[in-house]
């Protein structure tokens, strides 16, 4: 998008990683940018920022973590919940390289913030 | 096949009809008649069959006079209704009951007026939180009562006072930015018209305080920060501008002295937690304050332990107990510490004087008691500080975090929800402060629980002599931490969940005998009460768990502990009787 996001809002704070393209599953895929992908990195449980790419709790992969409540989200899999009380994936936001810059292709995939009751 | 407008009238109008039938005819909505105005005089001396304050009197206790359900009876105590609150995480606070009505909070800002007999509704009040917010601790501690008003204090740092008879809104003060992490969690302490309230937030930075409201207009009385300010005594235990974001949260109720006219509050720990990073003794962190609740001014203190660097809050006020001990009676301050000292105080007029303190658990971190001043005395080694891993025994959530303690006037003892062999560590490091962001002084993901070798257990309920400092039983739990409020009551009972197995138990106040116990929906992290309604007593009690219980549980799974993470989440209030 063109648009420049100005607005100050925790909402707006994302999470960015690269990961090996063949990692990624076929949600995953269409939206990441040579195997970079963009998350809010705000949690679905309480709102909490997810803050460290850590060894998930079951499994080998290094995952997001939120360390308020351990929810773990796997990047490579539309930011599923691999682990912990958050209800729901992270919001995704499609990327795309334009002119060799990154940058967003759409709005966010799915509820930024956590859940309300 | 089209459907006419004839057809979906009539599907509608025999939907309803067959709807009305089926109702169930026990259903009923507020708002609710005769409520019983709760007087100061009511929270003074509440009547046997109420429990209207966080420990159901002002001085902490957390005891029951009733005692229809006793230690001959109790195994014949059975369920006799449920309430879903249809929210998850920590469901912290006790059913507060007043004369047939009980008000319950869940996390995420609801407020449940229920018939106490019946379990029917009559109101629900929700909070509708930003969508901004970040909640460390999705929790609530329950409603303050004065006349016939509720008052609410909430994770996005507002008071709200609602109409206890309809649940509407009749104000609603922002008491600071919760945008800057200062949120609430507890359960107002209402004192002549004054509703108090202390601010979280000691793992973001903020400058603790408490504040007093006007119960009926919520007029900003007065505001004490836990933390002097420069020109105002105990400001020299900082140096520089550490005190400006040095925590003293005061997330817990405060208890309170009717004879004095004396509130004690807990103060948390110091911010960020390595002590290195905020030099001094940094009062009042860490410490019992006595407050004059008409003006908010400190009258004294006790620092339970100088320069925190544990994260060790010791927000849970001390019980006021009438002590008999070394052949005088006095008015005691008693605090099983987070720092895993059981402490016994004097308070006199001028001051709170060390009377004994001794280990109520393992700890490394001690090497003995000043006996004259009460500082303890620390081994070095045991003191996180920057740039190296320490580790330390008890874990950061201490002998006892901030679960409620019970003391009995029948046996005179106090019970104390401990937690053993827990140690824990973390390396200090020296972050910049972004408000609104976690500021502990360390990675989060650095923060370690371990289980020291040869552990048989880790949660323990013990009953403890306070006059003679003997522990005189203790009931060890060998697969769960001990992570829920205890309570007493004059049926020789002491009620308690706050394990991982759900459970929740009734133990012989005088031997530790386990009498009774109930699988429940979700692991009870919350108070247990005693009521009586039409001359029957229940015992009542949420179930529902999360926040720090849910953490200790997550890091005993990823250890070689043989537990797994999977304590079912959801709220449930349950009631018991005994069986007719």
């Amino acid at each position: 998008m063109d648009a420049i996001v100005r607005d100050g809002s925790r909402l707006n704070e994302v999470l960015l990683v690269r990961l090996d393209p063949n990692e990624l599953d076929e949600t995953t895929r269409p939206r990441a940018a040579e195997g970079i992908v963009a998350y809010s990195a705000i949690c679905s449980h309480a709102g909490c920022p997810v803050t460290a790419w850590i060894k998930a709790s079951e499994g080998n992969d290094d995952v997001f973590k939120c360390m308020c409540h351990n929810s773990e989200y796997d990047p490579r899999r539309g930011a599923q919940v691999v682990f912990g009380p958050a209800p729901r994936r992270l919001a995704a936001l499609p990327l795309v390289i334009k002119d060799g810059v990154l940058v967003i292709a759409a709005p966010f995939i799915g509820k930024v913030g956590g859940q309300q009751g | 096949m089209s459907i006419t407008s004839t057809t979906i009238k009539q599907w509608l109008l025999s939907s309803a009809v067959a709807f009305s039938c089926l109702a169930a005819p026990a259903a009923i909505a507020g708002p609710i008649d005769n409520y019983s105005p709760v007087t100061p005089a009511r929270l003074e001396n509440p009547e046997p069959g109420n429990w209207m304050l966080y420990r159901r009197t002002y001085d902490g206790h957390g005891y029951s006079p009733l005692d229809q359900i006793n230690t001959a009876n109790v195994k014949s105590m059975v369920p006799v209704w449920t309430f879903a609150t249809g929210v998850v995480e920590g469901h912290e606070a006790p059913p507060l009951v007043n004369n047939g009505v009980m008000f319950i909070t869940t996390p995420m800002g609801q407020v449940i007026a229920l018939n106490a007999k019946t379990g029917d509704q009559y109101w629900r009040y929700k909070r509708e939180l930003p969508e901004d917010l970040f909640q460390l601790h999705p929790t609530n501690r329950g409603v303050g009562l004065w006349q016939d008003k509720l008052y609410l204090a909430t994770t996005d740092d507002h008071l709200v006072a609602l109409d206890a008879k309809t649940g509407k809104v009749l104000w609603d003060k922002k008491v600071q930015d919760y945008k800057k992490g200062q949120y609430l969690t507890l359960m107002p302490l209402v004192v002549d018209g004054k509703v108090m309230v202390g601010g979280s937030g000691g793992e973001f930075g903020v400058r603790g305080y408490v504040a007093a409201y006007d119960a009926e207009d919520g007029k900003e009385l007065w505001r004490t920060f836990t933390i002097p300010a420069e020109g105002e005594p105990g400001h020299d235990t900082w140096s520089g501008d550490d005190w400006k974001n040095g925590g003293g949260s005061a997330w817990m109720t405060g208890t309170y002295d009717k004879d004095t006219k004396t509130v004690y509050w807990g103060v948390g720990n110091a911010a960020p937690w390595p002590g290195n990073l905020h030099p001094g003794d940094n009062l009042y962190t860490s410490s019992v304050i006595a407050l004059d609740p008409s003006t908010g001014k400190i009258k004294t203190h006790f620092q339970y332990h100088q320069n925190d660097s544990w994260d060790w809050d010791e927000v849970d006020a001390p019980m006021l107990i009438d002590l008999q001990r070394d052949g005088r009676t006095f008015k005691s301050l008693i605090h099983p510490g987070r720092d895993a000292i059981f402490w016994v105080l004097e308070s006199t007029p001028e001051r709170i004087k060390y009377v004994n303190g001794w280990n109520f658990v393992h700890t490394d971190v001690w090497k003995g008691i000043e006996p004259e001043t009460g500082r303890p005395i620390v081994d070095p080694a045991h003191k996180p500080t920057l740039g190296k891993r320490v580790d330390f025994c008890p874990s950061l959530w201490g002998g006892k975090d901030w679960p409620s303690a019970a003391y009995s006037q029948k046996t005179r003892f106090v019970y104390v929800p401990a937690n053993e062999n827990f140690c824990g560590g973390f390396t200090g490091e020296k972050l910049p402060l972004v408000p609104g962001q976690l500021w502990l002084g360390t990675k989060a993901e650095d923060i370690g629980l371990t289980v020291r070798p040869g552990a048989d257990h880790f949660g323990e309920l013990q009953a403890w002599d306070p006059a003679s400092g003997k522990k005189v039983w203790s009931h060890n739990f060998p697969k769960s931490q001990l992570f829920g409020s205890v309570t007493a009551t004059a049926g020789d009972l002491v009620l308690v969940g706050g394990t991982n197995d759900r459970m929740f138990r009734a133990f012989h106040a005088k031997t530790g005998e386990l009498l009774w116990e109930q699988k429940t929906n979700s692991g009870i992290m919350g108070m247990p009460v005693a009521y009586e309604v039409d001359g029957t007593q229940y015992i009542a009690v949420q179930s529902g768990w999360g926040v720090d219980a849910q953490r200790i549980q997550d890091a005993l799974a990823k250890g070689n502990t043989g537990l797994e993470d999977n304590v079912p989440q959801g709220g449930v209030v349950w009631v018991f009787a005994i069986k007719k």
